[in-house]
């Protein structure tokens, strides 16, 4: 009697395991390291808003990816290196059932997750930032700074503002006025490849963290009198660099920011000063792109908004989010194309779809986002994709894309990122992949 | 020689900024002899309840009205619900008291108020004065040179306060020792519920400044981190004191981020620019060991 009940028992119980999984198999479970409070807390509200709300769109819209559902669970970093591990460390279990890419939105961040990501098989998505060398994909299998690298973001100001110069940058005098810290000096070695091809002076010139004063340096470059300069701030130094630089009376319109310099968040504060200023971007704002006129329909129509404050639909940053949750999907739509439509995919599968990304200007046009980010066809030796930027520029109370899509000097900038993950390689004794027997 | 004349001037405008922020902590210590961490957040207070306010349709002068009635409030209310239970209690329990008061500031204010960074117009242009610009070709802000006239006007006032007032006096006899201040009938709460509430009003207008400079956001919690060295460098206790340190510091690291960077490439090569970030701290280390109290900090003596 005791057999047969145990019998039983241990039935029930492989039964409701067995129904539990086949329900886990059904989601697609996306890690969100989120930050909402701290320093940068408004900004992370307005991408991650924006993320989430994807996620919510295509479960309300399409029923989910091809039928699977897609779950979240938000860990907040607070823009922090310890609790990003720590967010990270607690949600990967979760995700090694199903997972969609992990965004950090913090160089930082990702920088600390490279190795773990590898080992977990978890892709992490760097959008426009991160290890500008995880382009390749031979030796960063599971890293993707989809869309564009700091080093390609700079050699596309460069061009930029060569086309503004009618072609020619010999003689100028550009100044580099960077952050302190791994993001604001990953470009420096681009820049002065440039200046070399170009024949322009580069002087480059760092500013202690957090930023919140910049007196000594603007007066620096008052003395410098460059023709431009090329800005890499982010949080309180862009809304500083803007208002020092109006107090040397240095025109707005010769600062180019980098895209993390160029929100509604760093311009707003400064006031009139911004007006003027100019900043790359890898996805536009407003509501006029039909994918976030309909994200507001139907997400806020059906009461599932992530933001409490609706004004921020249509920022930049929320439109950033949304370009990388379209990015993220696609990514697994790509995954299910090859190991089964309507199931629910695992890490390894996503960097498969990651790698395999082919989001042309047609497909762009069907999801209703035409020209809210550049068309991204990515491999396994070019993680990037793309590494186009638009212009943007602040008019007083909005930003107004000044440029077309414009492409750093993929031949410059290539074999830089490339010598960068050989010596990485080298250094962690990997043999990189043979990306030639993976196409 | 006008390039080095110009940095130091905007190095010492600077300065004055950067007291205006050590101000508050002066004020606490003062009064009860602790080192107030929540002042940053107390700044950040202050100008998002201006700005919060604003937003919600209130004139410049209403907001700040309101705000100083904010900060009055919660000056009581620290007393009340925090500093009434810890009197007598070691200055490290006060002090980590003030700790959890920051955290606590740092999350309420963005919910009360929002956390979207925001601009505050108080009707003074950041930009050179022209006069100055043509004749001299320096740049002096129109904006720095009004912080310093309020910087100025504040200490006056605190410096009368503590000296001549019947309030003022108490509070110092208060930060002296709490127990026989207390023995001879000054009435501990209220001091401090006072002094709690100045200490407001000194964030109030530090916060209006720097919010006015760099905008309304969470990073003006950031504006304590410079009071430290200003106030190892003027002294904890004293307020013109803290208008010194500020000066001391803000001079001497924009000069440093000047001339120092281009003798340190040459000595060792590469980039050593953005020294203003530890610059003020290896000065202050400096005094500390040639005068811990500070320039202006009452030198103590204990008999054994």
């Amino acid at each position: 009697m005791f057999k047969h009940r145990m019998s039983a028992l241990t039935a029930a119980v492989s039964i409701a395991l067995l129904s539990q999984a086949a329900l886990a198999a059904e989601e697609q479970f996306f890690p969100v390291l989120s930050y909402r409070i701290g320093p940068y807390g408004a900004n992370g509200q307005s991408f991650f808003g924006g993320f989430v709300d994807y996620l919510s769109y295509v479960n309300l819209k399409e029923n989910g990816i091809n039928g699977v559902k897609i779950t979240w669970e938000e860990c907040e970093t607070e823009y922090n290196n310890a609790k990003g591990i720590e967010c990270y460390e607690r949600m990967k279990d979760k995700a090694a059932i199903s997972t969609g890419p992990i965004h950090p939105m913090s160089t930082g961040i990702s920088y600390a997750l490279i190795d773990k990501t590898v080992a977990d098989k978890i892709p992490m998505a760097m959008v426009g930032y991160g290890r500008t060398d995880a382009v390749d994909g031979s030796v960063f299998p599971y890293a993707f700074p989809l869309v564009t690298t700091y080093q390609m973001q700079a050699s596309a100001i460069i061009r930029f503002l060569k086309e503004k110069e009618k072609g020619h940058l010999e003689g100028k005098k550009i100044v580099f006025l960077y952050h302190d810290s791994a993001y604001g000096k990953e470009p420096i070695v681009a820049l002065q490849e440039e200046a070399k091809l170009n024949k322009f002076e580069l002087t480059v010139i760092p500013v202690a963290h957090p930023g919140n004063e910049q007196g000594a340096q603007w007066l620096k470059i008052r003395q410098e009198n460059p023709d431009y300069v090329v800005f890499w701030g982010w949080g309180v130094m862009n809304q500083t660099a803007i208002k020092a630089a109006q107090k040397i009376g240095f025109s707005r319109d010769k600062i180019v920011g980098s895209w993390w310099a160029g929100s509604e968040e760093d311009t707003v504060p400064a006031g009139d000063a911004a007006k003027g200023y100019m900043s790359a971007t890898w996805n536009v704002a407003g509501k006029d792109v039909p994918l976030i006129a309909d994200i507001e329909k139907v997400v806020y129509g059906a009461g599932q908004g992530n933001l409490g404050n609706t004004s921020k639909i249509g920022t930049i940053l929320y439109n950033r989010g949304v370009s990388a949750a379209v990015l993220s999907i696609e990514a697994i739509r790509k995954a299910q194309e090859k190991y089964g439509k309507g199931k629910a995919m695992t890490g390894e599968q996503v960097r498969w779809g990651m790698e395999n990304l082919d989001i042309s200007d047609a497909r762009l046009k069907e999801i209703g986002a035409t020209n809210l980010l550049p068309e991204i066809k990515t491999s396994c030796d070019n993680h990037e994709g793309s590494g186009k930027i638009k212009i943007q520029q602040w008019d007083g109370t909005q930003w107004v894309v000044v440029s077309g899509w414009i492409e750093g000097n993929k031949g410059l900038i290539h074999p830089l990122f490339k010598a960068s993950a050989e010596q990485y390689a080298k250094e962690k004794g990997m043999t990189p992949r043979d990306c030639a027997k993976e196409m | 020689m006008q390039f080095f004349l110009e940095v130091l001037i905007s190095g010492l405008l600077s300065g004055v900024m950067y007291a205006l922020v050590a101000l508050g902590f002066v004020l606490i210590y003062k009064a009860s002899g602790v080192f107030n961490f929540a002042q940053g957040a107390m700044v950040y207070l202050a100008a998002l309840s201006v700005a919060g306010c604003m937003e919600k349709g209130a004139p410049l002068w209403l907001a700040i009205i309101l705000a100083f009635v904010i900060m009055t409030l919660f000056g009581i209310a620290t007393e009340k619900f925090v500093l009434r239970k810890l009197v007598n209690q070691p200055p490290i329990t006060l002090f980590m008291a003030t700790i959890g008061l920051a955290f606590f500031i740092e999350g309420l204010a963005p919910i009360v108020f929002g956390s979207e960074p925001r601009a505050l117009d108080l009707g003074i242009v950041d930009e050179p004065i022209a006069v100055i610009l043509d004749a001299w070709d320096m740049v002096i802000s129109k904006f720095d040179l009004v912080a310093a006239g309020v910087a100025a006007l504040l200490v006056t006032a605190l410096a009368l306060f503590f000296q001549y007032t019947r309030t003022g006096r108490a509070l110092r006899a208060v930060a002296d020792d709490h127990q026989a201040a207390l023995s001879i009938g000054i009435p501990l709460q209220h001091i401090w519920a006072i002094v709690w509430g100045i200490a407001g009003f000194a964030a109030l207008v530090a916060g209006l400044m720097w919010g006015a400079r760099n905008g309304v956001q969470f990073a003006l919690t950031f504006t304590a981190l410079k009071a430290l060295p200003v106030l190892i460098i003027g002294g904890f206790t004293s307020v013109p004191g803290a208008i010194a340190g500020g000066l001391i510091i803000g001079a001497s690291e924009k000069l440093a981020e000047i001339y120092l960077p281009p003798v340190m490439e040459s000595m060792f090569g590469g980039n050593f620019g953005g020294i203003e970030g530890w610059f003020p701290y290896v000065l202050a280390l400096f005094f500390l060991l040639v005068r811990p109290e500070g320039l202006f900090g009452e030198k103590h003596i204990d008999r054994v």
